[in-house]
């Protein structure tokens, strides 16, 4: 005999034959949070008449005092709604305002932390007549893949530095793939800040 | 007919009102339209079209040129007469129902009398109907020829809905016809003078209300159309001018509607406290009227969603229809009794 699948019309009336196991189950009784929902029986004619004008009357009064209320929509490429301090936008590369050394030294922590793999790190030693950052090596090549990274903010975590941190900015679509890896001098500049800043607690 | 008009209007005057009717109407659909999108926006916490020209003011235009700049195109099963008339057929009879509705008294413009109105048919509302009952055609037509089973089932709704309302309709006219003694529009509305018809005839005026939403297919009996299960209904396969056209005859029907709602129950050029404006601002009174009906229209496609259709049978045939009838048979008893 060959195999008996389980949708099989005979291996379903086995199963059917087959006597039934004790049931060990007790009866389900929701839960305090459960609301039941009862179904009213169908209206009478006054109570028909009735729904018919007031609901009527109570949706019409709904749809009225929404013109009242005015429209909530926020006009976006005009008006914008303000970020909050840690929203993590685009992210931003920084130097010490003193001495405006970077502050990454290439240490790829951040290459490493990153789960869409989207950093590239390219780290050269500093020296005497090129000092570029205050550690011993500084990042040659630093580029962010844009259109990978999913703005977790790990390798904002990671840097034991400080040196990335996540910004503002948020409008970040391009025309091309390759307009969306941003190169170090593009994550050092001074971001544009097109988002409005929200205060703590407004 | 000329005899019951009580003036000779010469066949110039006809040819201008002709030609006024029509640029009117042209002129009028755009204003609904953009304030149907306004409103509706509104009505749903949103701004409506508010991109093109001052307030978006400019958008039914820009809709239009879209339109009218598309392809013609027809599906490989439609039946190409057919398909190319029936939008024709709903415009004309929409412009041509616009025709009667009285726009103000006979006045007169340079020695002339005119009737601020296309014609003052002695059947008025019958003239309405017969033109209704055309108007059918346009949607029956449009959606049978198009080959499309949407169309198709749209156009089936259709001649089943307009049919069943347009019944009730009718009746709901008869008390104030009764009432009135008159079949003339113009008549009807000097019947008006002590007061408004929709204070004796309230029950007419509602069932006709809300059988004019179903012949003007609009929402909540709109199920001609049914974006959700019958993706256009009978406009789905039509494009470019000629779903312009459809679109233009809806709202110009709107438009009509609300006239007709105007002269008969809401006393048409006249203004209550038996104030009496010279005869210009008739027109204005006029459109106010029926801008306050077009905004109910509005209202209730904001609010109500679409019935059932066996809801929309079963209200149609065992609510309106003894309505319109029990309102009929009491007016007239009234009128027998107190005459």
């Amino acid at each position: 005999m060959p195999e008996i699948s389980l949708h099989d019309e005979h291996g379903a009336a086995q199963q059917a034959a087959a006597p039934a196991a004790p049931l060990n189950v007790t009866a389900w009784s929701p839960g305090e949070d459960v609301i039941e929902v009862r179904r009213t029986p169908a209206p009478g004619p006054t109570r028909s008449v009735w729904r018919s004008f007031v609901e009527t009357a109570r949706g019409l009064k709904t749809t009225f005092s929404r013109i009242i209320e005015g429209p909530s929509t926020i006009q976006y490429p005009e008006e914008k709604v303000p970020v909050y301090p840690r929203f993590r936008g685009r992210h931003k590369l920084h130097r010490f305002e003193d001495t405006n050394l970077e502050k990454c030294v290439g240490c790829s922590l951040c290459a490493a932390a990153c789960p869409a793999d989207c950093i590239r790190v390219v780290a050269a030693e500093n020296t005497p007549e090129n000092r570029v950052s205050a550690g011993e090596r500084y990042a040659a090549v630093y580029e962010i893949n844009l259109s990978r990274c999913i703005f977790c903010g790990y390798c904002e975590v990671a840097c034991p530095f400080d040196a990335i941190t996540m910004g503002h900015d948020y409008e970040l679509s391009d025309y091309s793939r390759a307009d969306l890896i941003f190169t170090k001098e593009m994550l050092l500049a001074e971001p544009l800040e097109r988002a409005p800043l929200r205060n703590e607690g407004e | 007919m000329l005899a019951l008009v009580g003036y000779y209007e010469p066949w110039w005057i006809q040819i201008i009102k002709g030609i006024v009717i029509f640029a009117v109407a042209l002129q009028l659909v755009p204003v609904v339209l953009i304030a149907e999108r306004k409103l509706l926006g509104r009505m749903q916490g949103r701004y409506g079209p508010n991109r093109v020209g001052p307030y978006g003011a400019l958008q039914p235009l820009a809709d239009i040129l879209k339109l009218l700049t598309k392809e013609q195109s027809r599906p490989a099963t439609s039946v190409g007469f057919l398909f190319a008339v029936a939008p024709l057929i709903s415009i004309l009879t929409a412009v041509a129902a616009f025709a009667i509705i009285p726009f103000g008294d006979t006045q007169d413009i340079f020695g002339t009398k005119v009737g601020l109105y296309g014609i003052d048919v002695s059947i008025g509302p019958l003239y309405l109907f017969a033109f209704g009952a055309v108007a059918f055609y346009g949607i029956m037509l449009g959606g049978w020829s198009s080959g499309s089973k949407y169309s198709f089932l749209g156009a089936m709704r259709g001649a089943a809905q307009l049919i069943s309302y347009e019944v009730s309709q009718g009746l709901a006219l008869v008390g104030v016809i009764i009432t009135a003694q008159t079949l003339s529009l113009t008549g009807i509305v000097h019947a008006q003078g002590g007061m408004w018809y929709i204070i004796p005839q309230f029950f007419g005026f509602l069932v006709f209300l809300v059988a004019s939403f179903a012949e003007t297919n609009r929402a909540p009996f709109d199920l001609i159309e049914a974006d959700a299960e019958l993706v256009g209904g009978y406009n789905t396969e039509f494009g470019g001018g000629r779903f312009a056209s459809y679109y233009f005859a809806e709202y110009l029907n709107v438009l009509v509607v609300s006239g007709i709602v105007t002269t008969i129950f809401l006393g048409g050029w006249l203004l209550p406290f038996g104030i009496h404006p010279p005869g210009w601002v008739d027109p204005i009174v006029v459109l106010f009227k029926m801008s306050l009906i077009t905004f109910l229209f509005i209202w209730v496609r904001a609010t109500l969603p679409r019935l059932r259709y066996d809801q929309l049978m079963s209200f149609g045939w065992k609510v309106l229809l003894p309505l319109a009838t029990l309102n009929t048979l009491v007016t007239a008893i009234l009128v027998v009794a107190t005459h």
